[in-house]
């Protein structure tokens, strides 16, 4: 059997990760093909529910990343991210939900490397943990009564 | 409780207010929400161990609303709700007269909003015991375990949303399970559907919620849906040293920040 | 066909589930946390119950689940495939020990499934549907089946009607042919009924029905709705626990090129409900909706579908969070 790729979906803010992005691939540094970048005017516009939706449509792991503390394009996004994800981590951690499977990080449009290194080490320890069953088997569960008349 | 219908009697009286939500006892011997208008009427008002819902869900009714200033007899919880009301825009605290209830049962005179946050202020705000132990019960186990818990609870929601109808903070008139582009939520009542609802619901009450535990009592199949918002607003005030409802000129915790919150899992 | 009474001895009941089991299977009551009672389907026999008073949901999931998936396609570039749903496999269900006001429920759902169109799911499912019913020894102040032309023993809806004795075993009227083909499966464990003494609940008149539709049809502008609906919070919890409420809402959910239309219960409680796309809402506020509930189920079905949209079962009052009492409404409203 072939080797467990994970799919790891990264949302990211487009003026510095995104940024940084662009320079990891101008510098040349190789890193995980398994990410899918997906850019978002500011990390204060990432919804929780985004990154519940891509568990449910089969993300094995996920990055959230945009710019460092006093470094945001609208002054105070970051900072009210911030505070939405020590709620959503905490709530998570509540309801078993596994934040081991989701990155979140700051990296500037000046760190390149940084932003291979993120999610290198990301696509690593997701390929150690497997895919995540649990979800998609909550996911793919029907009903009581669906099952019942297929 | 005298003093409450005395007062509630006098208010309407002198016309500072045109209906008074309160207590009656019901045929069944429940305790349930009653709207007096007419002075005569303010006998049926009581006050016991029975009268615990969260009357201040009233303060955004439409109908309601439409009699004029609300009187409304208000416990601890209810209290915290107003504020938060207040602080939210929703109520006015010129648009409503307290008939406060202390944590003993004892009628507490309160003249204004100032009074009612010194009295809040004065009060232990930390979750009710009860629900403290099975907080922790959840708060002990795995990962699995907890994710196993919720399912199971959750897996017999039938989305009658009594836990967001019974919530005086969630007064949207237009909510986000209702909105269909894009459609965020399943509208079906299946275990994940239902668990993405609950989440939503929890997060959009993180630092708001004042753990009454209202949405828990609402809910015609006993899932303990409380314990989700609960836990946050204790989290709440271990990250940010606040509790909801003790002022009314304070944002809720989502809505501001401060350059230096500390959290360890952001690289 | 005529009605027959037989007797099962309770020792016997275990072996009339066991025999149902094995080519069927069983939906039935059981307790379950926090004391409430739950139906479960195949559960065993020594966890069924017998003694309930009601289950939290009403079992109208049987014949109308929750969530009921209608088809299934798949978008193409240029077509969509359609699969259906093949009504042949919907397994053959006995319902164990449904109440009768449970059992009555079904006759009001056909009226509103069948009534011009027949829907098919339903009907699907109610054909391979055998009701065993069990006569009420308990009742509470929420009950008021007698006041909607019902009873505790009434055999509307069953099969096979099951009435406690007093010594402990139960007295078993066969109805319909599918009860009788029951019977005749095994047949040693109905023996014949001689004149032991029942053991039923008393449940007292709150009101009359026929007096109460009449005085409805020109209550429409009263003041009581507003009065009588303020602490209505606007939930659905009535109209999901409601052996009758028949409301639905049908979605489809897509993911890349497949995808399924399903419908799922709604409820006239909600303000959505009847907002409309250009953002009128008729039924605006909450009172104009907890009239439409009334109205519908103790006026318009009985104008139109000849049945009331009620069975007295007392679940919207158990369910709901402030308490908004049925009987005790409809027990005013019928001297306004």
């Amino acid at each position: 059997m072939a080797e467990f790729e994970p799919k790891v979906v990264a949302f990211v803010c487009n003026w510095c990760t995104y940024a940084g992005a662009d320079l990891t691939g101008t510098s040349r540094i190789k890193y995980a093909s398994n990410v899918k970048i997906i850019r978002f005017p500011c990390t204060g516009r990432i919804d929780f529910m985004l990154l519940l939706k891509s568990f449910a449509n089969g993300a094995d792991g996920i990055i959230v990343s945009g710019c460092h503390p006093n470094d945001c394009h609208y002054t105070s996004g970051n900072f009210h991210a911030k505070r939405r994800w020590i709620m959503f981590k905490e709530l998570m951690d509540f309801m078993g939900i596994d934040m081991n499977r989701i990155t979140f990080s700051w990296v500037s449009a000046a760190e390149g490397a940084r932003w291979a290194e993120v999610v290198n080490s990301t696509v690593d320890r997701i390929r150690k943990l497997g895919p995540y069953v649990s979800y998609k088997q909550m996911v793919n569960t029907t009903v009581e009564e669906e099952v019942i008349n297929e | 409780m005298n003093s409450i219908v005395s007062r509630a009697k006098e208010l309407l009286e002198n016309k500072s207010v045109q209906v008074i939500v309160g207590f009656e006892a019901g045929p069944t011997g429940k305790a349930r929400p009653a709207f007096v208008t007419y002075p005569s009427k303010t006998d049926i008002l009581i006050f016991d161990e029975r009268c615990v819902q969260n009357l201040a869900v009233y303060l955004t009714k439409k109908e309601v609303k439409q009699f004029g200033k609300i009187g409304i007899v208000a416990t601890l919880p209810i209290m915290r709700s107003i504020m938060m009301l207040i602080s939210e825009q929703q109520v006015f605290a010129e648009n409503i007269e307290i008939l406060g209830v202390s944590t003993e049962g004892k009628y507490l005179d309160i003249a204004d909003i100032q009074v009612m946050q010194g009295y809040i202020e004065k009060c232990d705000l930390s979750n009710p015991s009860n629900d403290q132990e099975t907080l922790a019960m959840l708060n002990k186990m795995s990962m699995q375990e907890k994710f196993d818990y919720w399912q199971n609870e959750l897996s017999t929601c039938i989305k009658c949303y009594a836990c967001r109808q019974a919530c005086p903070m969630c007064y949207c008139t237009r909510c986000a399970v209702e909105c269909n582009q894009p459609q965020w939520i399943p509208v079906q009542a299946n275990t994940h559907g239902n668990m993405e609802w609950h989440i939503l619901r929890a997060m959009h009450l993180a630092g708001r919620c004042i753990s009454c535990g209202e949405c828990g009592r609402a809910c015609p199949v006993n899932i303990p849906c409380h314990l989700l918002t609960m836990q946050l607003a204790d989290q709440a005030h271990k990250y940010f040293n606040v509790y909801a409802g003790t002022s009314e000129k304070m944002s809720s915790v989502l809505s501001t920040y401060e350059p230096n919150d500390k959290e360890s899992f952001i690289l | 066909m005529e009605t027959t009474h037989k007797i099962i001895r309770k020792h016997s009941l275990e072996k009339l589930y066991v025999t149902l089991l094995e080519n069927r299977k069983i939906y039935a009551p059981v307790k379950q946390a926090d004391n409430l009672i739950g139906y479960q389907y195949n559960p065993a026999f020594s966890e069924v119950t017998f003694d309930h008073l009601q289950s939290t949901l009403s079992v109208k999931n049987v014949v109308f689940p929750k969530v009921e998936n209608l088809f299934y396609y798949t978008n193409n570039k240029t077509d969509s495939t359609v699969k259906g749903i093949d009504l042949e496999k919907f397994p053959e269900v006995v319902l164990w020990g449904a109440h009768p006001c449970d059992t009555a429920a079904y006759d009001v759902l056909r009226s509103i499934f069948c009534w011009d169109i027949k829907d098919e799911f339903f009907a699907a499912r109610l054909e391979k549907l055998v009701v065993i019913g069990l006569a009420c020894h308990k009742s509470d102040a929420l009950c008021f089946c007698t006041s909607v032309g019902l009873s505790p023993d009434s055999s509307k809806g069953s099969d096979i009607l099951l009435v406690p004795l007093n010594n402990g075993d139960y007295k078993a009227e066969i109805i319909t042919e599918k009860g009788s083909r029951i019977v005749a499966e095994s047949p040693e464990i109905f023996e014949n009924y001689g004149d032991e003494t029942v053991n039923v609940t008393v449940v007292e008149q709150k009101f009359d029905h026929k007096q109460l539709t009449s005085k409805l049809s020109n209550a429409f502008e009263h003041p009581f709705w507003l009065a009588n609906s303020l602490r209505c919070i606007g939930c659905g919890a009535c109209a999901y626990v409601c052996p009758t409420c028949a409301c639905f809402d049908i979605q489809d959910e897509t993911r890349g090129k497949n995808g399924k239309r399903y419908r799922s219960w709604d409820s006239c409680g909600f303000g959505l409900f009847t907002l409309h796309t250009s953002g009128h809402n008729p039924r605006e506020v909450q009172s104009q909706r907890w009239r439409q509930r009334i109205l519908h189920k103790f006026s318009y079905m009985p104008e139109r579908n000849e049945s009331l949209g009620c069975v007295g079962c007392g679940r919207c009052s158990r369910a709901c969070p402030v308490d908004m009492n049925i009987a005790e409404q409809l027990q005013a409203l019928q001297s306004i």
